[in-house]
C-alpha cells in the first residue's frame, strides 16, 4: 500500500494510465499538481501560451491517435480560457480529459480570487464532469473520466479539483483502478441483429444506393471494415467533412464529401438515391440543407452509437444503435454468398454518377497563369503532391478549410484534422502542434488563413520551446474570406468588417521567434518555396502565400434548398 | 401531448442541474418538476411533465438517458399509471364565503389544514386536472396563495422503475 498526496496521486495516475503528454498552464489553484509533475519525469508537460491552445493541442493529438488528450489548467481564467477548446472537442465527439484547478473547498461559493463555477460553465459542452470532494477519490474519479471520455460516443470530461484536495501534507492510499464501473453507463457493444439483417436486405434490393458515413467511422476505427463493405457491394460512398479519409478518397467508388461545400456528384447522388446507408454520421444541417426537401426518394438506414443522433433531424427507416465497427462487421458476414436482387441497376446508377462527375470535370476552378496571383485551390493541390498525400493536415476555419478539404485527398483516417461542428478559428495551429509533438516523424501541415492564424499565433513560442516542426501554410487573401463570400452572395458585397487591415509582416513576425518564413506573391514562386518548406521535416516553416481574394468556395448549397440545389460557380447553378 | 417522465437519478451534487440544463439547452419545455430522494439514499426520483409531439418526446428521453447521472427512466404516459400532485392553497374565508369554501373543500375531498378568522389553508391531492378545477372553483371567492408540488407518478400494476 502506498500513501500519496492528492497531487502525487494525479501525477501517478497519469503515469499508470499511460498518458505521455499533457498540455497545460499553471496557476495558484493548480500549483500542488504542478509540483507533483515536476518531481517525476514520465509524463511530459507541454507549456502552452494560452489555455485554449492546450485544449486544441490535446484535441489534435486525440484525433490523430484515437486516444484521449489531457489538459491541465488552473481555476478561474485558466479554466474559462479552455472553454472554446472544450466546446470544439464536444461538438466533434473527441475524447479529452480536462483537469481544472479550483479554489479550496472552504472558499467555493464566496467569489474567491480566481473562482469560477467551471462545472457549471461547461455543463452543456461536456460529456460529463466531476468535482473532487475528497482526495481519496482521485484515482477512481480520474479513471472514470478517462473511461467516459474514450468509450461510447466520446467527448470531453472536466474534473474540477479544489486546491485542498491536492495538499502535499495529506496522504491517502493510492491504488491504480484498472477498471471502473458506472451503473448508469453501459455503452452498446453491438447493434440489433434483426435490424442489421433488415438493412442488409435493403442494401441487396437497392437500385440507387449511397453510403453516407461520418466521423463515427474514424472514432470507432471502422475504416478497414467500411472499406471492405463498400468494396464488397460496389456502391458509391460519400463522407461527411468529419469522415474524410475513413474511406480512401482516391478510390473510384469515393464521391468525395457532401453537404454545403461538398462535391457536386456527392450531393446529386444523395438527392437521387433510393437507399442511404448512414453510418456514424448525424444528418447535420451543414449536410442535409433543408430537411423537408432532403433526399425525397430515399429510404434511410442509420447506424450510430448515440441513439439521440438517430431520427433527430431526419427520420430513419431502419435505426441501428451500435458501434460502427461491429455493425459493419456483422453486415459483411450477412452478405456472404448473397447477391444483388437487381444486378442491372447498379451499373446504370454508376453511369448516372459518372455523368455528374464528367459535368464538373476541369471546371472546378481556373488555375492561375505564370506571373499571376495564385488560387488557393492550386496551393492545396501542390501541397498534396509534395507531401504525397501522407501528411497530417490540420486547418483553421474559413475558405482555406473548405479548399483544403476539397483538394487534399486523404486515403487514411485520422489524418484530416478540422473543427467541423463548432468551426473554431484558431484550432489549426495548436492542433498541428499537438500532433507533431506526438508524431515527430510525420509531416504535419496546418492550412490557415491570416485571420484564423492570428487567433492562436502565440503558440509559436511553444513550438520554439519544444522544437516543434509544423508546416504552416497561410493562404493569405487579406480578408476574412468566408465571411466576405457570404457578404458577396447575400449582402450585395457590403464587406462589413471582413477586411483585415494592418496585417503584420508575417515574415518578420515569424522570424522574431527564430523560425523560417517564406513569402510567395505569385504563381512562379510556389514550387521553390514548397521545396524549401518541406526540405527538413523537423523545422517549423511558415509559408505566407498571397492568394486571390476574389475566389469563392463552390459548390455551395443554396440556402433552404435540397441537397441538389447548388451554386457551382459565380455564374452557374443547378 | 403531455407526458410524465419519471427518472431515477444519482443523488449527486450537480445531477439535477444537468437534467434541468438539458431541457433549456435543447429547447424542451418543463411544465412541472418534482424531485426527492428514494428509499435508496443513493438515488433521487425526479418526475417531469413536459409537452411535445412523439419526435420531441423521443429526443427528450434519448437525451436524458445519455446523461451519466440518469440511471433509469420511464415515460409513464406510455402505460397505465397513477398521477398525483399535492397543492396547498390559501383562500379568503370571510362571512358567507367561509361556508362555501368548506363545502367546495368537501366536494373535492380536500382538507382544511389551517384556519384563521379570515383565511383557510387547504390541502388537496389529485391529478393535475383536479387541482386545476379546484383553483377554478375557488377563484371567484379569492385565492391568496398557491403552492403545488408538481406531478409525481408511478405505473399501475407490477411494472417497477428500479435499479
Ligand atoms: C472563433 C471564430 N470567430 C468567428 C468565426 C466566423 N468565421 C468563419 S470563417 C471566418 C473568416 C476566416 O478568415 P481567415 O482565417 O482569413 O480564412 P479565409 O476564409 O480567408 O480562408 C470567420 C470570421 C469563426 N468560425 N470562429
Ligand atoms: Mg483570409
Amino acid at each position: 500500500m502506498e500513501l500519496l498526496s492528492g497531487a502525487d496521486m494525479i501525477a501517478r495516475f497519469l503515469q499508470d494510465e499511460g498518458v505521455e503528454r499533457i498540455y497545460g498552464y499553471p496557476g495558484g489553484a493548480a500549483l500542488h499538481i504542478y509540483d507533483a509533475l515536476f518531481r517525476q519525469d514520465k509524463v511530459k508537460h507541454i507549456l502552452v501560451r494560452h489555455e485554449q491552445a492546450a485544449t486544441h493541442a490535446a484535441d489534435g493529438y486525440a484525433r490523430a491517435s484515437g486516444k484521449p488528450g489531457t489538459v491541465l489548467v488552473t481555476s478561474g481564467p485558466g479554466a474559462t480560457n479552455a472553454v472554446t477548446g472544450i466546446a470544439t472537442a464536444y461538438m466533434d465527439s473527441i475524447p479529452m480529459v480536462v483537469l481544472c484547478g479550483q479554489v479550496a473547498s472552504h472558499l467555493i461559493g464566496e467569489d474567491a480570487f480566481q473562482e469560477t463555477d467551471i462545472v457549471g460553465v461547461t455543463r452543456p459542452i461536456v460529456k460529463h464532469s466531476f468535482a473532487i470532494k475528497h482526495p481519496s477519490e482521485i484515482p477512481e474519479v480520474l479513471k472514470k473520466a478517462y473511461y467516459l471520455a474514450a468509450t461510447g460516443r466520446p467527448g470531453p470530461v472536466v474534473v474540477d479539483i479544489p486546491k485542498d484536495m491536492t495538499a502535499p501534507t495529506e496522504r491517502y492510499e493510492y491504488v491504480y483502478p484498472k477498471k471502473v464501473k458506472i451503473r448508469s453507463y453501459n455503452p452498446v457493444t453491438r447493434g440489433h441483429s434483426g435490424q442489421i439483417k433488415k438493412a442488409v436486405d435493403m442494401m441487396l434490393k437497392a437500385r440507387r444506393p449511397v453510403f453516407y458515413t461520418g466521423g463515427g467511422i474514424v472514432t470507432s476505427g471502422a475504416s478497414e471494415n467500411l472499406t471492405a463493405l463498400v468494396k464488397r457491394l460496389g456502391f458509391p460512398i460519400t463522407t461527411t467533412l468529419m469522415g474524410i479519409g475513413s474511406y480512401p478518397q482516391t478510390d473510384a467508388q469515393s464521391l468525395g464529401w457532401l453537404g454545403m461545400h461538398g462535391s457536386y456528384e456527392s450531393n446529386m447522388a444523395m438527392h437521387h438515391a433510393d437507399l442511404i446507408i448512414a453510418i456514424g454520421a448525424r444528418f447535420d444541417d451543414r449536410v442535409t440543407n433543408n430537411t423537408s426537401k432532403f433526399c425525397p426518394t430515399a429510404k434511410i438506414v442509420h447506424v450510430d452509437i448515440d441513439p439521440s443522433s438517430i431520427s433527430k433531424t431526419v427520420r430513419a427507416d431502419v435505426p441501428i444503435v451500435g458501434p460502427a465497427d461491429s455493425v459493419i462487421n456483422e453486415m459483411i458476414s450477412l452478405l456472404q454468398g448473397r447477391e444483388m436482387a437487381n444486378a442491372e441497376a447498379l451499373p446504370e446508377w454508376w453511369t448516372t454518377i459518372d455523368g455528374w462527375r464528367a459535368e464538373r470535370e476541369g471546371k472546378l476552378y481556373e488555375p492561375s497563369q505564370p506571373g499571376e496571383r495564385l488560387k488557393p485551390q492550386e496551393v492545396i493541390e501542390a501541397v498534396y503532391h509534395i507531401t504525397r498525400g501522407e501528411a497530417f493536415v490540420t486547418t483553421d476555419v474559413g475558405q482555406h478549410q473548405m479548399f483544403a478539404a476539397q483538394y487534399y485527398k486523404f486515403d487514411k483516417p485520422n489524418r484530416w484534422i478540422t473543427s467541423g461542428g463548432l468551426g473554431t478559428m484558431g484550432f489549426g495551429f495548436p492542433a498541428a502542434m499537438g500532433i507533431k509533438q506526438n508524431f515527430p516523424d510525420d509531416t504535419v501541415v496546418c492550412f490557415t488563413g491570416e485571420g484564423s492564424f492570428q487567433m492562436m499565433m502565440q503558440e509559436l513560442s511553444t513550438c520554439k520551446q519544444f522544437g516543434t516542426g509544423v508546416k504552416i501554410i497561410n493562404l493569405n487573401n487579406g480578408t476574412l474570406g468566408m465571411v466576405r463570400q457570404w457578404q458577396d452572395l447575400n449582402y450585395k458585397s457590403r464587406h462589413a468588417h471582413s477586411y483585415v487591415e494592418s496585417l503584420p509582416d508575417f515574415q518578420k513576425l515569424i522570424e522574431a521567434y527564430g523560425f523560417t518564413a517564406l513569402k510567395v506573391e505569385h504563381h512562379d514562386e510556389l514550387d521553390a518555396a514548397l521545396e524549401r518548406t518541406f526540405a527538413d521535416n523537423d523545422e517549423l516553416v511558415f509559408l505566407d502565400i498571397d492568394v486571390d481574394p476574389r475566389e469563392h468556395v463552390y459548390p455551395m448549397q443554396v440556402p433552404l434548398g435540397a441537397m441538389r440545389d447548388m451554386l457551382l460557380s459565380k455564374t452557374e447553378r443547378t | 401531448m403531455r407526458h410524465i417522465i419519471s427518472i431515477l437519478l444519482e443523488n449527486e451534487p450537480g445531477a439535477l442541474s444537468r437534467v434541468v440544463g438539458l431541457f433549456s439547452q435543447r429547447n424542451f419545455n418543463i411544465e412541472t418538476l418534482n424531485v426527492a430522494p428514494t428509499e435508496d439514499p443513493s438515488l433521487s426520483r425526479l418526475t417531469v411533465t413536459t409537452e411535445g409531439d412523439d419526435r420531441v418526446i423521443e429526443q427528450i428521453t434519448k437525451h436524458l438517458n445519455k446523461l451519466i447521472d440518469v440511471v433509469k427512466l420511464v415515460d409513464l404516459t406510455e402505460g397505465h399509471h397513477i398521477e398525483r400532485e399535492l397543492m396547498l392553497v390559501k383562500v379568503k374565508a370571510l362571512g358567507a364565503s367561509r361556508d362555501e369554501v368548506k363545502r367546495t373543500v368537501d366536494i373535492f375531498r380536500a382538507q382544511i389544514v389551517d384556519v384563521t378568522p379570515s383565511v383557510y389553508t387547504v390541502q388537496i391531492t389529485g391529478d393535475a386536472g383536479k387541482l386545476d378545477a379546484f383553483v377554478q372553483a375557488m377563484a371567484p371567492i379569492g385565492i391568496l396563495e398557491v403552492g403545488r408540488t408538481g406531478v409525481s407518478g408511478i405505473s399501475r400494476g407490477d411494472k417497477i422503475l428500479s435499479l
